[in-house]
């Protein structure tokens, strides 16, 4: 059973000072699935992912990518290895235009990038891809259009649109509807439907609709320990969670 | 070839001259200006219109730094010094084959851009400008020291560089034209690199570091690749600087200096690289001009870079195209 997860984590710890905001933290992900991890604002959720990702190295435990212990492996080899994650706070590159920011996802994993002459802009393979990557999350229209001009909803949709052209084995979100409206927000939920079984995700998520429509196992996080772990209807009965914090959200 | 095809050429071509008119303007007047030299004034000339081209070389360097790296480095006239010095001390031993002499000045540069750059590239913002100031600053007192190759006073290169035992560098206007070919060779390798795939990593890290990372590239790397670009570059017009002042002091590559090549692309207009060429030319040719007028110099000049950095922010450049916008609406 173990094997057969794309990631595995083992006893993960981190302490920011005295504060203990990973504590004893072990999930796995399994092939195809996507596992969310909710938990109220401040239980490490962010910590976690930036933890498993390689932003921040933990001060306890192991991390397993694809059968390899990844837990000392800097971020961008991490990357490399098909770890890909979008940011709660939107992170793209505001100067290039919506396709030269996915065509530069799509360049990581197609050669070397050690080349000095050729127009990469004129690379079609790249920018065939990159087209194709926008297209899947509704942002074909606006390849053209310098990043830092979107909206802050097709900035999201962008997000997902370079994380997506890494052809990721593990797709980590971290609050990809931040901040999007009403609509935005259910577009968002209908693309990563639609990306559901393609590849695993872990997705963090304060919207409970999005996380429960979502998810095939949710872990409640709270104080950076794992509270319960199971499926939807599992964690939506357990009343510990229901006590400690669903209950108010469910409001 | 369809029809299409057929008619869309000359288009192409006609796109091509418009996109590119003002590097394809500022190479023709290089290239046509000794001709124009009054038969007196040619010398002064000449070697006023050599020291900017060989100036921009520099500054190109500095502005793929800057301009499409956020590197700010306050030591890049340190390169221009270790490539005078290289030609320099060779020749003081007798050797002056530019086969020899330009490679070894080359490989000088690269070498202490590496030392240099593994360390500074770790830092980041002011932290980076003060260490890159650091170092320009250690070669230029080790420099001061080089009691055998003149110390303070500088050293005086008895021989130009020669091909093949030629004196290429012999008269005025063969060392116009090479450096002008250098620096058009130094521009169109800039341009290519910032348009190819390793250019677009690299400025990709300018753009958002942390982003580029989580794509899966080492930015370190990149941003060290084009530390040692921009070293050869200095080293390159550091080498044709020796070769027409006859030259070389520790002056070459004092902070001042280094601070000067800074404000040539700033007043240019950075990120630009046309910017860095107009930003030299019209740093010495106001120095020169101002110079004539009062030894406090200065004085005016100073007042000038303040207006230029408050009223317009893409320097030079920024202006040209600011006015254009306007004529057009």
């Amino acid at each position: 059973m173990a094997d057969e997860a794309v990631l595995r984590i083992e006893g993960l710890g981190k302490n920011f000072g005295g504060l203990r905001v990973t504590d004893d933290v072990t999930l796995d992900v399994r092939e195809g699935e996507l596992h969310a991890v909710i938990g109220p604002n401040g239980a490490g959720k962010t910590t976690l992912i930036n933890q498993i990702s390689g932003l921040l190295a933990p001060d306890a435990g192991r991390i397993v990518f694809c059968g390899e212990d990844v837990t000392t492996l800097p971020m961008h080899t991490r990357a490399a290895r098909g770890l890909a994650r979008s940011f709660q706070i939107t992170s793209i590159l505001p100067g290039f235009s919506a396709l030269e920011n996915v065509a530069l996802a799509v360049q990581a994993r197609s050669g070397t990038s050690f080349r000095f002459f050729g127009r990469a802009s004129s690379e079609e393979a790249l920018n065939a891809a990159a087209r194709q990557s926008l297209a899947q999350v509704g942002l074909a229209e606006r390849a053209d259009v310098p990043a830092g001009e979107l909206s802050h909803g097709e900035k999201r949709a962008l997000e997902l649109a370079i994380a997506l052209a890494m052809e990721p084995k593990l797709l980590l979100l971290d609050e990809p509807m931040a901040g999007t409206g009403h609509d935005e927000s259910a577009r968002l939920v209908s693309v990563l439907r639609s990306l559901k079984g393609r590849f695993p995700m872990v997705l963090v998520e304060h919207d409970m609709g999005a996380v429960f429509a979502l998810a095939d196992r949710i872990s409640v996080l709270i104080y950076g320990r794992i509270l319960a772990s199971g499926t939807p209807n599992q964690v939506r009965a357990d009343p510990q969670v229901v006590a400690a914090y669903l209950g108010d959200e469910m409001e | 070839m369809t029809e299409a095809a057929l008619s869309a050429a000359p288009t192409a071509r006609r796109s091509f001259l418009v996109g590119n008119a003002l590097p394809i303007a500022i190479f023709v007047l290089f290239a046509v200006l000794p001709a124009f030299a009054v038969f007196s004034a040619e010398t002064y000339l000449l070697s006023l219109v050599t020291r900017v081209m060989i100036f921009a070389i520099a500054a190109l360097a500095l502005d793929l730094l800057m301009g499409y790296g956020a590197l700010v480095s306050f030591g890049h006239a340190a390169f221009i010094g270790l490539g005078a010095y290289t030609i320099g001390i060779l020749s003081s031993h007798g050797i002056t084959e530019i086969l020899i002499a330009l490679p070894v000045a080359l490989v000088v540069a690269v070498l202490f851009a590496w030392l240099t750059g593994i360390v500074c590239l770790r830092t980041k913002g002011v932290y980076f400008i003060m260490i890159t100031l650091a170092f320009g600053q250690m070669v230029y007192f080790t420099a001061s020291s080089l009691a055998p190759y003149g110390g303070d006073d500088g050293l005086t290169i008895r021989a130009r560089s020669t091909l093949a035992g030629l004196p290429i560098f012999g008269n005025d206007r063969a060392l116009y034209y090479i450096s002008l070919a250098c620096l058009l060779g130094a521009y169109l390798l800039c341009r290519a690199i910032v348009a190819s795939r390793f250019g677009r990593v690299y400025r990709g890290a300018r753009e958002n570091p942390l982003r580029v990372a989580t794509i899966g590239f080492e930015v370190y790397r990149y941003q060290l690749v084009a530390y040692l670009i921009a070293g050869a570059l200095g080293g390159l017009s550091g080498f044709l600087l020796g070769n027409a002042t006859d030259f070389v002091s520790p002056a070459y590559m004092s902070w001042q200096r280094s601070g000067e090549l800074l404000i040539m692309v700033i007043l240019g207009g950075m990120g630009t690289l046309n910017g860095a060429i107009i930003g030299a030319a019209a740093f010495i040719l106001a120095e020169e001009w101002l110079s004539g007028i009062t030894e406090h110099w200065k004085v005016i000049f100073g007042p000038l870079l303040v207006l230029v950095a408050v009223f317009a922010r893409g320097g030079l450049i920024g202006i040209a195209t600011r006015l254009r916008g306007m004529r057009r609406g």
